[in-house]
């Protein structure tokens, strides 16, 4: 990303804001990644 | 139950009617002028006082004390400790009316309670802590109300949509443990941006994690003092597995307690030792500080520790209390004592009654939520349906 | 207008900003910012203000507020330690030189305009935008009325209307961005008569700042407030006397504020991104347990069938007491 900051500030909002994203697609993605896991071939 | 106690009961819940009803005239009253004359008509609030009881007891305290919810449910679901079982459902419902309470009280102090939603939809603030505790408690609050909801479900005898929210349980527990991380450790963070304002003694790197670990002691000793106060009054509501499994509770959470006390002792000390604050324990703030420190945080883990080990449930009970108290005055401490430490006592905030009023009035109406859903929801009991359910 | 070059300080006229500004070569790297490059400031020479209020006057008109209680020639207000409210931006207030206690100091108190507002910082609708003209300003319709603002500025400046019902708003100086945006002074500066407000890029008056103070050491201390407080503000101080006899705290250090929760806020992604692993690994292992447990029971059980004469009934109850005993 090549847009300049010129205060913490707003590089801050704009690193936060996509950190929330990726937070809300872990969330998402981490239950699903454990559904994926556990729904293989059965052991017993 | 014998019939003397059920007259007991009986006067007291009179009586219990009588203070519900009067405090719920002063607060509707109180509201009233909240919404017709704004925050001046009814608080105490100034320029440097922005933050008053609603944020430090109704916002704080009541999230820490709303705390048994993941606490218990952690226990139970995640690590195995299926002898609490019992436990899980009235600390969930507690925990529920405590947020929703929360919220509530919320609308009484921000100036545009109808723009709360704006930070999720409207501009994202997300440099903010508070954006990030509105976040969770928005969320959380939707994960409490699942978690309830199979009693309520229950209740209704809608059975389908209670096997599935049932199904959920384990989902929602990991969810509500990670979100209660968050928010309960960024109520603490929300003072990091003031170190000029809060006095060091309480101002601490550490100050997120003294909250999320006080919510844990907030949790376990709130699920033995609401067990406490249920069995006085909601004992004849009570199945077998409950009034059987309640002493090991009180035990076993008195036990917990007690250690995550020591470890939080442990932690605010070395936190005076990081911030080489030792000279201030001299003064007048220290003093007070070594009060809560002594008196609210070794003491309880003291007193949990002796009632554990020669099984006296009456002082862990007795004790729980110490140590609510405790979390109380130290979300008190860090909001508002040693807060603006630097003013002259001149500027210092003190409540309104009419803030007092609303604190006590939305008290009352957890009170009598609770009172109404537990007895009638199967909250204290298995519902006879879904017995091996559990 | 004529501005006179002790107002004004710097060769581009304000209107001249937007093409100054943005043309900067130097890129903010990702560790250190140092601000919007030509952005504007105040310098306050507390050594020449006389405490005429005049200052306060124009904020009052510029700013549209209701007249004061007093009226502003009255200088017994003066005595009084004031701070700013929704009917005043900014406050002069009169302080004791101990040394000099003839002469006394005035300092006039207004939003600093940090370079790394904590306001804004704080704020989780945005309401706060720090400008590329230096001010920070506000906009109230977007703003909650949660009063963070307020607990977290460090000069205690944000103000609220606590008696309005439906529309309370914060209040503060805006640094007259407006006003500057149009190519005028901010209302104080201009009609200040001792010119102790000096308009100017904020580089150009720290330059002239420690030009002043080197030049008359025995008139200033050695120190520009606002040069690093808090990392820097748009209101900048020189005085006679140290800042903390003009009720300024010389304790704030030199962290801007976003850097302050900036290590909490870091611990959310970590904590979403490990504690499901831990938690679920947590309850992979007792369900495990439980499994094993269960499988003992019914081996146990398998074999007290076999044995004809005992009572199932009994070694079942026995089986799951040992169970339950395991577990406490
Ligand atoms: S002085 Fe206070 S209100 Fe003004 S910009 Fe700085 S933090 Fe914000
Ligand atoms: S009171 Fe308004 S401006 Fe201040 S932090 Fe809250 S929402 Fe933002
Ligand atoms: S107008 Fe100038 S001299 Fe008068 S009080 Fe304001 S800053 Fe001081």
């Amino acid at each position: 990303m090549d847009k300049v900051f010129y205060t913490l500030q707003n590089f801050m909002t704009h690193t936060e804001s996509v950190t929330y994203l990726l937070v809300a697609a872990t969330l998402v993605g981490m239950t699903l990644f454990w559904l994926f896991l556990g729904s293989g071939k059965n052991e017993d | 139950m014998t019939e003397e106690t059920i007259a007991e009961n009986k006067s007291f819940f009179n009586l219990f009617n009588i203070c519900a009803g009067i405090v719920v005239v002063i607060g509707l009253y109180i509201t009233y002028l909240r919404f017709t004359g704004g925050l001046a008509a009814v608080t105490n609030l100034s320029d440097n006082n922005p933050w008053g009881i609603w944020i430090s007891f109704d916002l704080l305290c009541g999230v820490a004390l709303a705390a048994g919810g993941y606490v218990t449910s952690a226990a139970v679901y995640l690590f195995g400790m299926k002898k609490y079982h019992s436990a899980v459902r009235p600390a969930v419902l507690t925990g529920f009316l405590g947020y929703s309470l929360v919220v509530l009280a919320l609308q009484y102090d921000v100036g545009r309670p109808w723009r709360l939603p704006y930070p999720l939809v409207v501009q994202q603030g997300t440099t903010s802590v508070l954006f990030e505790v509105g976040l969770c408690v928005a969320i959380y609050l939707t994960v409490l109300f699942v978690e309830f909801s199979p009693a309520a479900l229950e209740w209704l005898g809608l059975k389908k949509a209670r096997n599935l929210a049932v199904k959920l349980t384990i989902l929602l527990t990991i969810f509500g443990v990670v979100l209660s991380t968050m928010h309960q450790s960024s109520l603490g963070s929300l003072f990091l941006i003031a170190p000029s304002k809060l006095h060091p003694l309480w101002y601490s790197p550490y100050i997120p994690i003294y909250f999320f670990v006080t919510s844990i002691i907030a949790g376990l000793s709130m699920v033995i003092f609401e067990s406490t106060l249920s069995h006085r009054f909601f004992a004849y509501k009570m199945d077998e597995t409950h009034l059987k499994e309640a002493n090991g509770i009180t035990l076993g959470f008195g036990k917990a307690a007690a250690y995550v006390l020591a470890g939080y002792f442990a932690i605010k000390v070395m936190g005076i030792s990081a911030g080489n604050n030792w000279h201030y324990l001299k003064t007048g703030y220290g003093t007070w500080y070594l009060v809560e420190l002594i008196g609210f945080v070794a003491l309880p883990a003291l007193l949990y520790a002796i009632g554990v080990r020669e099984k006296n449930l009456i002082l862990i009970k007795w004790t729980s209390v110490l140590a609510i108290l405790g979390i109380i005055l130290n979300r008190f401490n860090v909001c508002l004592v040693a807060f603006n430490w630097q003013l002259p006592s001149s500027e210092r905030y003190f409540p309104h009654w009419m803030e007092i009023g609303i604190s006590v009035f939305i008290v009352m109406i957890g009170l009598i939520l609770y009172r109404f859903i537990a007895t009638r929801m199967p909250i204290l009991y298995a519902h006879p349906d879904y017995k091996d359910a559990h | 207008m004529s501005i006179s070059r002790r107002k004004f300080l710097g060769w581009v006229g304000a209107a001249g900003l937007s093409a100054t500004i943005g043309k900067s070569a130097t890129a903010s790297t990702h560790k250190h910012f140092t601000g919007y490059p030509g952005s504007f400031a105040v310098l306050h020479d507390t050594t020449l203000c006389v405490g005429c209020r005049s200052c306060e006057t124009a904020c009052n008109k510029v700013n549209d507020l209701p007249s004061p209680d007093k009226p502003f020639a009255d200088l017994s207000v003066l005595e009084k330690k004031r701070r700013t409210t929704t009917k005043a931006f900014t406050v002069v207030n009169k302080y004791n030189d101990p040394e000099r206690p003839k002469k006394p100091v005035f300092f006039k108190k207004q939003c600093n305009h940090c370079l790394e507002p904590a306001c804004a910082s704080v704020c989780f609708v945005r309401a706060f935008t720090k400008t590329k003209t230096g001010a920070v300003i506000y906009d109230s319709s977007v703003c909650v009325g949660c009063r963070y603002c307020m607990v977290a500025c460090p000069f205690e400046i944000p103000t609220y209307e606590y008696d309005q019902v439906l529309t309370p708003r914060i209040r503060k100086c805006t640094m007259c961005y407006p006003r500057v945006s149009k190519g005028q002074l901010p209302g104080c500066v201009e009609v200040c008569p001792m010119e102790a407000l000096t308009f100017g890029k904020r580089q150009d008056l720290i330059n002239f700042a420690k030009q002043r103070i080197q030049k008359y050491p025995d008139r200033y201390v050695d120190h520009i407030y606002g040069e690093h407080e808090m990392g820097g503000t748009s209101w900048l101080y020189i005085s006679g006397v140290p800042f903390k006899e003009l009720g300024m705290r010389e304790d704030l250090g030199v962290t801007p504020a976003p850097e302050l929760t900036a290590g909490a806020l870091s611990s959310v992604p970590m904590i979403v991104g490990l504690w499901p692993v831990l938690l679920t690994g947590l309850y992979a292992v007792s369900k495990r347990k439980e499994k094993i447990a269960q499988t003992e029971q019914e081996n146990a059980v398998a074999l007290a069938l076999d044995k004809a004469d005992a009572s199932p009934q009994s070694i079942i109850s026995e089986a799951t007491e040992s169970q339950t005993g395991e577990e406490s």
